[in-house]
């Protein structure tokens, strides 16, 4: 391909008196070039999967202030599972969306724990979701729904994680609302009596 | 028994061609690579399971970092110059040509609208430098507030480009009241889709993510 004829055959033909200079070769031995090619191009390829960042996407519920309070309310208890999110990528949890100010839910606290963590929780209450549904105590269109609040102290990666759970365990409807006071009052209470332990 | 010659072969290869096709893939990959954009700050997102990759253009971002600071950019240097002549005429901000300029092929922004003029006065290096120290882009929880700036940015842009799409890239130990106020600054522009930048990491094993991509796999 890229080699050169170098026999010098074709060419005027030189006297006799006159030496022949020693013929070089032109090759040239291309192999450290596609070395080092190959090298850079691995580098390259690397750099570009890399510097993708990955995102996900988040779709807030339409928010009118139009909508009457009945219509807002619309959730049944029995597919709830409210999360707080505290201080110290603290979770606390209770089932239903503690919409009844005298009896105060039954709140436990949990984290982002591999084992006994919020996957677990949110798991049973898939599985007991499922179960209402077969029993018929629950319609067909009713969706194990997590209500996640994030209180004050709470991070960015407290949300993010939790979000990324309800992808993992595919709960399909789940909403971000700000934490009302009482919520409020029970973390504070769970975190006196734990404290007082 | 007389030996059956075997013509001598050269043990040279032509590496001309691979050498060609390596400098080929080369160039490709050198063209196709696209280096970070220069962050003002540094920025260390959460991870989640999600694999969507971020869009190339027409884009928004928001960066937070952990002490709660907002910075705003745009892709497209055009983009940035209509954006910056809005946000001119909308504020008053009595920028000159040169200044606008700036703003089109400068960074993510984190200045307020007051200090704005004279920052992009500036050269990039010392630009870079006040970035570090900026106190953020101002935000409110209501879009109607005056000094809810990052409100009058992100209705600006949108104005200049309708398909921006909004990414928050926010540092995990941002506390969650600085992202509520983003996200309800949004919301009253009612922009209720937008996108977390997050790292990628595994589905743990055993969940019902991890089962349905397995049965997608599966089904494939």
């Amino acid at each position: 391909m890229a080699e050169m004829d170098t026999s010098g055959g074709g060419g005027h033909k030189k006297g006799p008196g006159v030496k022949k200079g020693k013929k070089l070769s032109t090759r040239i031995d291309l192999t450290p070039m596609v070395d080092l090619g190959f090298l850079l191009i691995t580098f390259f390829m690397f750099t570009t999967t890399l510097s993708k960042p990955k995102t996900m996407e988040i779709n807030m519920p339409y928010k009118d202030e139009k909508l009457t309070e009945e219509e807002k309310n619309k959730l049944k208890a029995s597919v709830a599972l409210t999360v707080l999110l505290s201080k110290d990528h603290r979770v606390y949890y209770y089932e239903g969306i503690g919409d009844n100010p005298e009896v105060a839910p039954d709140l436990k606290i949990t984290g982002f724990k591999a084992k006994d963590g919020i996957r677990d929780v949110i798991i049973k209450k898939k599985k007991m979701v499922d179960g209402l549904k077969r029993s018929g105590a629950l319609g067909p269109k009713d969706e194990t729904t997590v209500l996640i609040k994030p209180d004050v102290n709470s991070t960015y990666s407290d949300l993010v994680n939790m979000l990324d759970e309800m992808s993992i365990n595919d709960v399909k409807v789940y909403a971000i609302i700000d934490i009302s006071d009482v919520e409020k009052g029970f973390i504070q209470a769970t975190e006196a009596a734990s404290a007082g332990q | 028994m007389p030996k059956a010659k075997l013509p001598r072969k050269s043990t040279h290869i032509d590496m001309t061609a691979m050498c060609d096709v390596a400098f080929l893939l080369l160039t490709f990959f050198m063209l196709a690579t696209k280096f970070k954009p220069e962050e003002p700050v540094v920025v260390k997102t959460p991870s989640s399971i999600s694999d969507f990759p971020l869009p190339d253009e027409n884009i928004m971002l928001l960066t937070v970092d952990a002490k709660g600071r907002i910075f705003f950019s745009i892709d497209n240097k055009l983009k940035r110059k209509a954006l910056i002549e809005n946000v001119n005429s909308e504020r008053s901000l009595n920028l000159t040509d040169a200044e606008m300029n700036n703003f089109a092929i400068g960074a993510s922004l984190g200045i307020q609208f007051n200090q704005l003029k004279s920052y992009l006065n500036l050269s990039s290096d010392k630009q870079a430098e006040i970035g570090k120290t900026a106190s953020g882009i101002p935000v409110d929880t209501s879009v109607l507030s005056v000094n809810n700036e990052l409100a009058q940015w992100v209705k600006s842009a949108r104005n200049t480009n309708p398909l921006l799409r909004i990414c928050i890239k926010a540092d995990g130990e941002a506390a969650y009241p600085h992202i509520k106020k983003i996200i309800s600054t949004l919301e009253g522009w009612k922009i209720f889709k937008f996108n977390l930048i997050t790292n990628m990491r595994a589905i743990p094993e055993g969940t019902a993510a991890y089962e349905q991509k397995n049965s997608v796999a599966k089904a494939e």
